[in-house]
């Protein structure tokens, strides 16, 4: 019975799935053609040519980003209506649909970034300062929450390593820790509660920062970043409970000792700094063997490190990860 | 109150409860074809069917203190007939989370009850209403008369279930705990009403005792 519902009722796997991927890839080819031929005449009227400029140029490099990690063999793309209206972005609101609605909030023009500890080049830097030295690529990740559901995500961006390079962390930069934007003076929406400490902080050791799966996204399914997901640059670590790629990333910086992390602060026995995908240590609370990928009905299995072991797991060999969580 | 009836109860109030209490459900089927009750349908259809077995779990306590107070006795008619509605819901969030979370997966259910603390809360609710359910009809209720366990002793345990299904709400919370406080708020007055008309009862033997009530 109930496998007839999965096949031909539900709807959000089967057909419409081959139509979201076909519209996907006629979105991106209208961006990479369209764009470049119309965009300057007809928008001109309305923004200042600098803006613009930067606007589609950053657009335009996102559009002809190329794929460099396949959709694997259990994967299906989850749409984009799925990824931007499904979101835990307590910022904007602690609902899964609350960063949906009230993604005009967050304000991305002008962003900076502030660089900062032990590197050779610390300073604030203009987000398009920040982006230009780097290639954009598409990847497609699993993304897997601790609260057992999950996604198949085409982001786009460049490695977290390339970032690293550019600032010249010293040898004393054992950890690299990120924040996400917070003013007290005007506070986003889901911030006028302290449901967590502002500002959210996440952070990774060095060399899962240098692991080349590490990932900064500024766009997803060809398209700039939408606010709700974290925009104009977020942390993608698909091994790592979703919590860990922290979004909208106003701060990061170089330091000899383990930052505190938000999650980890609000209660460390549920949520460790790891955090790594583990379907053997259960949450406190859940477990953690199975989750729901959004659009199916039924759980599947959680896999090692999200699938991603042959490529993560020699980091952590030798620790104990009942411990380590 | 005066009663309206017995007639206009069964004609008419009655169906306008059904429909009330059914709506929810209705709600949710229509809203999981319709594609319009969220991303994660699964998800909302578990936190809904949830949260409306607890708040029609509340409102049956509700009637007798409401009774007592408008001196509407007619009211408490209308108790098992909103106490089933919360067994319905009940039976809803559980089958779903066992067919749709654990595939049926029976291993995996006595795991998840030992080991995980809000689903051992859950469960216990979950067995209480089925014997509060079960012990229901009429017929059952007059037989338990003169049983070791009378019927308004087993049916007192409702409040317990209550404070278990709301510290299965409060457990399985992340962080916004606003919405089981309320609740639990809520059972902490009718409870409270409950205990102190229970404590005049045995100390001051009123004439016009409230036995219908019980």
């Amino acid at each position: 019975m109930f496998k007839n519902i999965r096949k031909n009722r539900y709807p959000n796997i089967g057909e419409n799935q081959v139509t979201d991927q076909a519209l996907y890839e006629k979105r991106r080819h209208f961006i990479k053609t369209g764009l470049q031929a119309g965009l300057g005449i007809s928008l001109s009227s309305y923004l200042p040519i600098l803006a613009m400029a930067s606007a589609q140029g950053l657009s335009e490099r996102i559009g002809s980003a190329k794929n460099t990690r396949h959709l694997e063999p259990n994967d299906e793309l989850n749409t984009e209506e799925q990824i931007t209206h499904y979101n835990n972005f307590y910022e904007l609101g602690t609902g899964k649909e609350d960063p949906y609605r009230n993604a005009d909030a967050l304000i991305t023009d002008p962003w900076s970034v502030s660089i900062e500890g032990e590197c050779e080049n610390p300073g604030e830097y203009a987000i398009e300062d920040i982006l230009k030295p780097h290639d954009l690529e598409e990847r497609i990740y699993r993304l897997r929450c601790v609260e057992a559901w999950s996604m198949v995500v085409p982001w786009i961006g460049f490695p977290l390593t390339e970032l690293v390079k550019h600032f010249k962390p010293t040898s004393k930069a054992k950890y690299i820790a990120f924040e996400t934007i917070y003013d007290k003076e005007s506070p986003l929406p889901g911030q006028n509660r302290r449901s967590i400490e502002w500002p959210y902080r996440e952070g990774l050791r060095m060399d899962e920062a240098l692991n080349p799966l590490s990932f900064m996204a500024v766009g997803l399914y060809g398209k700039v970043m939408p606010n709700q997901n974290g925009a104009p640059l977020r942390l993608v670590v698909p091994w790592k409970y979703g919590f860990k790629s922290i979004k909208s990333i106003v701060k990061i910086r170089f330091q000899e000792d383990q930052p505190p992390t938000s999650w980890n602060m609000t209660n460390a026995r549920e949520y460790g700094f790891y955090s790594n995908v583990n379907p053997e240590v259960s949450h406190p609370r859940w477990s953690q063997a199975k989750e729901r990928r959004v659009g199916e009905l039924f759980k599947r299995d959680t896999l090692m490190f999200n699938g991603y072991a042959d490529e993560v797991a020699s980091m952590y060999s030798g620790m104990d990860l009942g411990q380590n969580y | 109150m005066k009663s309206p009836g017995n007639q206009k109860i069964r004609q008419l109030i009655k169906p306008a409860l059904h429909i009330s209490l059914f709506f929810p459900a209705v709600y949710l089927v229509y809203g999981f074809f319709a594609g319009t009750i969220g991303i994660n349908p699964i998800e909302t259809i578990t936190h809904v069917t949830g949260q409306w077995g607890l708040r029609i779990l509340l409102l049956s306590l509700a009637i007798t203190p409401l009774a007592r107070i408008t001196r509407s006795g007619w009211l408490i008619q209308l108790r098992r007939l909103v106490g089933l509605y919360c067994f319905f819901y009940a039976v809803l969030h559980f089958s779903i989370y066992l067919v749709f979370d654990l595939s049926l997966d029976f291993g995996f259910l006595v795991e998840d009850i030992l080991e995980r603390p809000y689903i051992t809360v859950g469960f216990l609710t979950f067995v209480i209403l089925t014997l509060l359910a079960i012990t229901s009809p009429i017929r059952i209720r007059q037989r338990m008369a003169h049983t070791m366990i009378t019927w308004n002793r087993l049916h007192q345990m409702v409040y317990a279930a209550g404070i278990l299904s709301i510290v299965h709400f409060l457990w399985i919370t992340r962080v916004d705990d606003t919405e089981p406080l309320i609740y639990a708020l809520i059972l902490a007055l009718l409870l409270g009403y409950r205990i102190r008309t229970a404590y005049q009862k045995t100390h001051r033997r009123q004439p016009n005792s409230t036995a219908l009530y019980q």
